[in-house]
């Protein structure tokens, strides 16, 4: 086994890893060493092809469909340079302060994580994209929510000379979106970070990291690791984790805590999501244009669901239609009209709902669906319907619903569906790229996993720095807040590095 | 496989499994049923399915390819005792029947079952770029510029 030395290592490079070791990374100009340990590769710029399945493949954790223990969902994270922040929309926004009142952080409040978070969106552009850039996927979505009477809000996004090729959840084919990979991991590199690529961290002990970095197989895309292949161990001063919600409890479970931190793991939340799809009578722009321009979130609090544009690739639409056979291939076959919205559960952290570690130690997910959180979905999906008909689509498809096609001239189906639909858990595709919780932030083992500054409770070299230190819902779009808490946990590395 | 050989996203893993050969007859017939435009592809379009489908069992964990085997092996010869015969020999529409009863089924992990072969299908159908031409997805990415 090789050995190596670093002052402080980040394992993983996300919003929360990538953050971190661009805010550390000043550091390296008074003679500490910092790595970023990184499980995925990093593409080449040609590399970003667009292609469906061979970018999902490469960039995502299990081509973005990691089932859950109970087989009710699958879960989207990235694994590559810059993590999810490669596949992501780029939709910055802030959580609402009720989430911050109820997260109950000592300390933390909604200032000072917008006051963080202002410096990342200057950082990455976030702005709100040009009114001649927005396609009619998303312009429907406007014009049905005003008819409606309700109020639709626009996505500020963090690109940077967007074409819109409508594949960021492919990775962006032209370096437009300013994730981590394209904006703090360059800056820490230039600064002196070193990234150590395809390499996974598969355990820890007292200030070491035992990890194996991979061979580039033949014929794969991206770079290979800057390490030769092998096993090493790391001695390090501190160990941040941004691993993100699976993880980062998986590995600190693999390094035997969960005895000692009793909720490890515990409290994993995701805003499991529906696609729900409508064909108009014309073909509309779909697949040209930034996929995720506006939003409406005036029900989160009351019926704890937010509707967003979206629009997804063949695959991934043939996966969100229920059923089989001709009803479901002419939806497919209707693609140049169809129509999207994603419904986001507000899923509460729940005790149940948890990352444990199998045999091997790979993470498992044990997600339940209570029952109020399908309620909402269902009512999600039908108020997207409600939508979808004020825009003029002539059909929509319901998931949930039995049959799932509701024609415009029936909509008056929409109330008994919206009352009495059973939501059949493993027919329906729920998916979720949202995750959170795991490693709670809060004040003692009792209740959670960290102090407010992501110190590992009773472990002062061990850090957190990713959505698991969510200790509910942020009910919103995720990677501001987990930059602004990424900023916060450095800053008090920054504080404490010379005397640990 | 060594060690520090990544488990996934090995391209070489992309070749027809022994484990998915065994039931090829049986999965094009699902398959068939599942997407019925499927019927007219041709020996290579099968393949390309085929290898897909392989590659994303490839990168899943040992025991979701064992309980798929399980799930296979079902719906090959459970249709013998409601129609008295295998899967393959149904009609169409008693096919079509068959598997509607899988996903509306009233235990969970048989619908979860019926879940993931039809997403391994639409995966191999629809993830050949030549399926998504023929729907009329055309997303570039040069987008605006190439749509206009």
């Amino acid at each position: 086994m090789k050995e190596r030395a670093y002052d402080i290592i980040v394992v993983g490079s996300g919003a929360g890893g990538g953050t971190v070791a661009q805010e550390l990374s000043p550091l390296c100009s008074d003679g500490l060493r910092i790595a970023v340990l990184e499980k995925g590769p990093k593409l080449r710029d040609a590399e970003f092809t667009g292609r469906e399945f061979e970018m999902a493949r490469v960039l995502y954790e299990e081509g973005g469909g990691f089932l859950t223990a109970e087989g009710t969902m699958t879960l989207a994270f990235g694994s590559a340079y810059g993590g999810s922040t490669a596949v992501y929309t780029g939709t910055s926004l802030l959580p609402p302060e009720r989430v911050l009142h109820h997260w109950n952080v000592p300390g933390l409040t909604l200032d000072e994580i917008e006051r963080r978070a202002q410096k990342f969106m200057a950082q990455n552009n976030v702005h709100l994209i040009e009114d001649e850039l927005i396609n009619e996927n998303n312009r429907l979505f406007v014009e049905g929510c005003r008819r409606l009477g309700w109020q639709v809000r626009q996505f500020p996004v963090n690109v940077k000379g967007c074409r819109g090729s409508s594949l960021c959840n492919l990775g962006c084919p032209n370096q437009a979106k300013q994730g981590t990979d394209r904006v703090q991991l360059p800056q820490a590199e230039r600064n002196g970070v070193e990234v150590i690529t395809r390499c996974e961290v598969l355990r820890l002990e007292e200030k070491k990291l035992f990890v194996r970095v991979f061979a580039k197989p033949e014929g794969a895309t991206g770079e290979p690791s800057p390490w030769e292949p092998g096993e090493y161990c790391i001695a390090a001063k501190i160990v941040v984790v941004s691993a993100g919600a699976v993880g980062t409890p998986a590995l600190l479970l693999r390094s035997g805590l969960g005895r000692r931190l009793p909720r490890l793991g515990c409290g994993f939340t995701a805003h499991p999501a529906l696609i729900v799809v409508a064909e108009h009578e014309r073909p509309i722009t779909n697949f040209v244009g930034h996929p995720k321009s506006f939003y409406l979130d005036e029900f989160a609090e009351s019926d704890r669901f937010l509707l967003e544009t979206c629009m997804y690739f063949p695959f991934i639409t043939a996966k969100s239609l229920a059923g089989f056979g001709e009803a479901h291939s002419s939806f497919m076959r209707a693609f140049p009209r169809l129509q999207m919205i994603l419904v986001l559960a507000c899923d509460p952290a729940v005790e149940r709902n948890r990352v444990t570690i199998d045999a091997a130690g790979r993470p498992v997910v044990h997600y339940y669906f209570a029952p109020e959180v399908t309620r909402t979905l269902v009512r999600g999906a039908v108020a997207s319907a409600r939508i979808f008909f004020a825009a003029g689509a002539r059909r929509v498809h319901l998931p949930m619903a039995q049959p799932p096609t509701v024609e415009a001239r029936d909509a008056a189906r929409l109330d008994p569906i919206a009352e009495k639909t059973p939501f059949h858990l493993g027919k329906v595709t729920v998916s979720a790229a949202h995750l959170q919780g795991g490693c709670a932030m809060g004040r003692a083992p009792a209740d959670s996993v960290t102090d407010p500054f992501g110190r590992v409770h009773g472990i002062p070299w061990l850090r957190v720095a990713d959505a698991s230190l969510f200790p509910d819902s942020v009910e919103i779009n995720p990677y501001l807040t987990i930059m602004s808490l990424a900023d916060r946990v450095a800053e008090k590395i920054r504080e404490e590095v010379r005397s640990l | 496989m060594p060690a520090t050989e990544h488990p996934t996203r090995n391209p070489s893993a992309a070749q027809l499994s022994p484990a998915l050969f065994s039931f090829r007859p049986l999965v094009r017939a699902i398959a068939c049923t599942i997407v019925p435009e499927a019927a007219a592809l041709d020996e290579k379009a099968w393949a390309n399915f085929e290898t897909l489908i392989d590659a994303a069992l490839g990168d899943r964990p040992p025991a979701l390819q064992r309980r798929l085997q399980l799930f296979l092996r079902a719906i090959d010869w459970l249709p013998v005792v409601r129609f008295g015969h295998r899967f393959a020999s149904l009609q169409p529409a008693q096919r079509a029947r068959f598997l509607a009863g899988l996903e509306n089924h009233t235990v969970q992990l048989i619908r979860s079952g019926f879940w993931g072969l039809r997403t391994l299908v639409l995966l191999g159908f629809y993830g050949r770029p030549e399926a998504a031409a023929a729907i009329g997805y055309k997303a570039d990415p040069r987008g605006w510029e190439a749509f206009r």
